[in-house]
């Protein structure tokens, strides 16, 4: 314990117990630092990062929460999790019962205390973060300190089912959307199927996001629980291809969510980008996380491990590759963005964590062409320096060559993290499924119904690349209103 | 867990596995492939669709022998099991009637063209099939497209059986002659289909070649099986494998067929190292056809 922390212990046994500190002193707690891997250490492996707060710093950090009235934390989070309610949970030691309450409105807390943008979204507004001392209350920290302490302790407690009503719901993708309609509708007694095309459960909590960032074996205890609840999983099961929409119809299912998520890798459309070492992030990941081609010794899937690696891009995807790159032995680790540090859309967290790692940045920077050697294999890569115009249809400033700045950049791997536009094979195979024009699905954003009866749809197939735990909201509305719909359309 | 029914050593180092997968059966047609997986550890490889028993459930694929999964295939037993088979994947072959069509196998593609030949000649085409190997004991499935095809013509690089050249000495042949095929299917290494696409070109008949890029997930998720036809990228496991021969570019498909080259065989030379994988002893002589010269 270092001597902050232990003059907070002291004050507060003055106080007996709990939530007794006053305002001013709850005030005066630094935020809890939580402990992490040593960036030379971690960047040669693939454990996770961050090794999460021990039990006391946990309380201390709860003792920060000020529960105020107004609760601006719950109006900042998509999904409105009770947190004063949770932390008051964490303050009585009652870690259990605390995971429940963000269950209640969150299904997937282990997943989203780790990868939320916070800073952003819940803490951004944090009163205690207006203080003195500027720092919010850690709540994603919280989040999963309480999570991985239920998981840890057994003490996950499967939720009774409501009785059997006799209708049965197909869910197609098994990422955060797919997920959490499967946990809401099984506990109101319908019977649940989950149709994955990959051969393991998760989306892009399996093939995306690194083990560094987000262990697999969090993942898998989450699917664990909704079979142990009677979810039922179809994996290597390709809706479109092995069965369609209407044939779900057809087998017997009243209603169908797709939650299938944004996978199709987009590229930049130049000179030389099908050469061998040029990955789509997706293709990259795929193969590190999924295939863990990052085992060799273990796993068959073969993975080209760059000495010099560029990634595009400047989001969530990209720092997850330039990442992973380091660990799998690149001595230059580079991310190449065509704005600057400041538009990057990637969390600031992330950003840090691979400036620790050694990753160099060169912003304000694009490729223009990809050049090979006689094997085909990418060698160098064309860039050219921008500067910030004027503000696009985003808002942001729009990023403009500046002539004759062009270079030569030596690299045997490159990573395109560009982002992804939207698979087209399901609604390619399903009549009368409306999309916009580039792809979408279109839902109602209230109840997440399609163009077609019965047909609910949530998560990034319908917004675009956005947050795990946006999917998860579009999956707890659709799940209300595929409930009602099965009760109140379906007669049985 | 699929459940393998069959799986035996046809040729050489070729060998005909069936699979109890009847929803995916039920759905496929000719020219599409399915992904699997042999067990937990193992790589998705994709396999053309070789024949369908609707009734049982079961198709049937063909392999060859050409690196670690493959060889780890052929020690699966029969009741055995594989970990996963997804599909059928990919579009299917487009089918017409062009009066005269002509198929054309070479090597381990004289199994996937036979589905194809059926679906021809169902459409009421007359079907001309070609099928050709290096020597006779690599030949296969002569049989069934005898029972299929109006016209067999069987070619050996070596002469040690039926016509002495390749595949597309023949097909020459049969067009200097004047035969109006409406209509070519061409599926074998990809230096076979480029030699057919380049030939049917000059002779303006439309070539159809199914491509094989290295592939993972099968949906279109990755783009690592990205081919250029006709200057365009596309990928293969949901635009193809099928593509109109006389657009592809053979010589970027093959260049990145080679993009694993060292670690495949290095993972090739560790497994049959392995005394414990039980592997026929012709599996387990497996020579890389640029170390036998030597
Ligand atoms: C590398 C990376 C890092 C990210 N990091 C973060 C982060 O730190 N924080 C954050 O909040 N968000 C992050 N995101 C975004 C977040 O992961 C996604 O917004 C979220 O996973 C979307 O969930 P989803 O349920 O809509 O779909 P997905 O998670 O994409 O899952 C869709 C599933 O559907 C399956 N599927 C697709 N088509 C079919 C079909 N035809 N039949 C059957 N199954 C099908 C897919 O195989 C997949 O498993 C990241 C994304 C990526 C790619
Ligand atoms: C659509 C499609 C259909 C196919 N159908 C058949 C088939 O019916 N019968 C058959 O024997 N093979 C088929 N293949 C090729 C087969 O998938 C590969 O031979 C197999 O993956 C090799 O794995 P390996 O570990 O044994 O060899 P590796 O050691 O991985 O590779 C040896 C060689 O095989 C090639 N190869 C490796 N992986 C792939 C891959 N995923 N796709 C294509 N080529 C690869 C490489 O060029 C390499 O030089 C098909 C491939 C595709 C894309
Ligand atoms: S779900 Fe995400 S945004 Fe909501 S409270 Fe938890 S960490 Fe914050
Ligand atoms: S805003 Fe901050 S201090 Fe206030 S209740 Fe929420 S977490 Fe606690
Ligand atoms: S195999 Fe991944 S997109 Fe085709």
């Amino acid at each position: 314990m270092n001597n902050e922390n232990k003059a907070v212990a002291k004050k507060k046994k003055k106080l007996e117990g709990p939530n007794k500190l006053p305002i001013k002193e709850r005030m005066k707690i630094p935020r809890q630092v939580m402990p992490a891997q040593d960036p030379n250490v971690r960047k040669k492996n693939f454990e996770e990062v961050p090794f999460g707060l021990s039990e006391e710093m946990a309380f201390i950090e709860a003792e920060r929460c000020l529960d105020c009235p107004t609760q601006p934390c719950v109006k900042g989070c998509p999904v409105e999790v009770d947190i004063p309610g949770f932390i008051k949970l964490i303050l009585e030691k009652d870690y259990a019962a605390a995971a429940r309450k963000i269950k209640e409105t969150n299904a997937l807390p282990a997943v989203c205390g780790r990868v939320c943008p916070q800073e952003e979204q819940c803490e951004i507004v944090c009163i205690t973060g207006k203080g003195k001392s500027g720092k919010p209350v850690a709540i994603g920290y919280l989040e999963r300190f309480v999570a991985d302490y239920e998981r840890e302790h057994n003490l996950v407690q499967l939720p009774k089912n409501a009785p059997p009503t006799g209708r049965k719901v197909a869910i197609v993708g098994s990422g955060p959307a797919g997920l959490t309609v499967a946990g809401d509708l099984i506990k109101l007694g319908h019977e649940v199927t989950i149709f994955e095309a990959l051969h393991r459960p998760g989306g892009v909590l399996v093939y995306g996001i690194p083990e560094f960032r987000l262990p697999k074996s969090i993942v898998q205890a989450e699917c664990d629980v909704l079979a142990d609840m009677g979810v039922q999983f179809r994996n290597s099961t390709v809706i479109g291809k092995t069965d369609t929409i209407d044939e779900l119809f057809e087998m017997g299912y009243d209603a169908i969510f797709i939650g299938t998520g944004a996978g199709l890798p987009n590229f930049m459309g130049i000179e030389g980008e099908n050469l061998i070492g040029i990955y789509s992030a997706n293709e990259y990941l795929t193969r590190s996380n999924l295939m863990r081609a990052f085992d060799e010794d273990e796993y068959d899937t073969p993975i080209i491990r760059g000495k010099n690696v560029a990634v595009l891009g400047g989001g969530n995807t990209a720092m997850d590759a330039v990442r992973t790159a380091l660990r799998l032995g690149a001595e230059n680790a580079y991310i190449v963005y065509r704005r600057s540090e400041k538009e990057m859309p990637a969390r600031i967290e992330e950003i840090h964590h691979a400036e620790e790692e050694g990753v160099q940045f060169h912003l304000l920077t694009t490729p223009i062409k990809f050049i090979g050697d006689e094997q085909n294999r990418v060698k160098a890569m064309e860039c050219v320096k921008m500067e910030l115009g004027e503000p696009d249809a985003s808002g942001r400033r729009r990023p403009v060559p500046i002539e004759g700045s062009n270079y030569i950049m030596e690299v045997d791997l490159v990573v395109v993290a560009i982002g992804n536009s939207s698979n087209p094979l399901i609604p390619q195979t399903t009549p009368g499924l409306e999309c916009n024009r580039w792809g979408n699905i279109v839902a109602d954003p209230e109840t997440m119904q399609t163009s077609r009866k019965g047909v609910y749809a949530g998560g990034d197939i319908v917004t675009g690349g956005a947050t795990v735990i946006l999917a998860a909201g579009a999956g707890k509305k659709a799940a209300r209103a595929i409930h009602k719909y099965l009760m109140e359309e379906v007669k049985k | 867990m699929p459940k393998v029914v069959d799986n035996q050593q046809i040729g050489p180092l070729i060998w005909k596995m069936q699979v109890e997968v009847p929803r995916l059966v039920e759905k496929a047609k000719a020219g599409q492939f399915v992904i699997l997986r042999v067990n937990d550890h193992g790589e998705r490889v994709p396999m053309s669709i070789a024949g369908l028993n609707r009734e049982k459930g079961l198709l049937t694929i063909v392999y060859q022998v050409v690196g670690k999964t493959s060889a780890l295939m052929t020690t699966v037993e029969a009741g055995g099991e594989i970990a996963d088979c997804v599909g059928p994947l990919g579009v299917a072959s487009h089918v017409d009637n062009w009066g005269i069509a002509c198929l054309i196998g070479g090597g381990i593609g004289i199994a996937p063209i036979y589905p194809i030949a059926q679906a021809y000649k169902e459409a009421g085409n007359k079907v001309i099939t070609i099928i050709g190997a290096r020597s006779k004991d690599i030949l296969f499935y002569e049989e069934e497209h005898k029972a299929v095809a109006d016209e067999l013509y069987v070619c050996t690089d070596d002469g040690s059986y039926g016509h002495h050249g390749f595949v597309s000495d023949k097909l020459k042949e049969l067009l200097d002659d004047g035969v109006k095929i409406g209509n070519i299917m061409a599926i074998g290494p990809v230096p076979m289909m480029k030699v057919v696409a380049n030939l049917t070109k000059e002779y303006n008949v439309p070539t159809w070649v199914s491509l094989n890029p290295l592939m993972i997930d099968g949906t279109g998720m990755c783009g690592g099986c990205r081919v250029a036809v006709g200057g365009e990228t596309k990928f293969a496991c949901v635009d193809g494998p099928d593509f109109d021969g006389h657009k592809v570019d053979f010589d970027l498909l093959t260049a990145r067929l080679g993009a694993y080259r060292d670690q495949e065989r290095k993972a090739m030379k560790r497994f049959l190292e392995d005394p414990h994988c039980r592997l026929a002893e012709s599996v387990r002589q497996f020579k890389y056809p640029d170390e036998v010269n030597k």
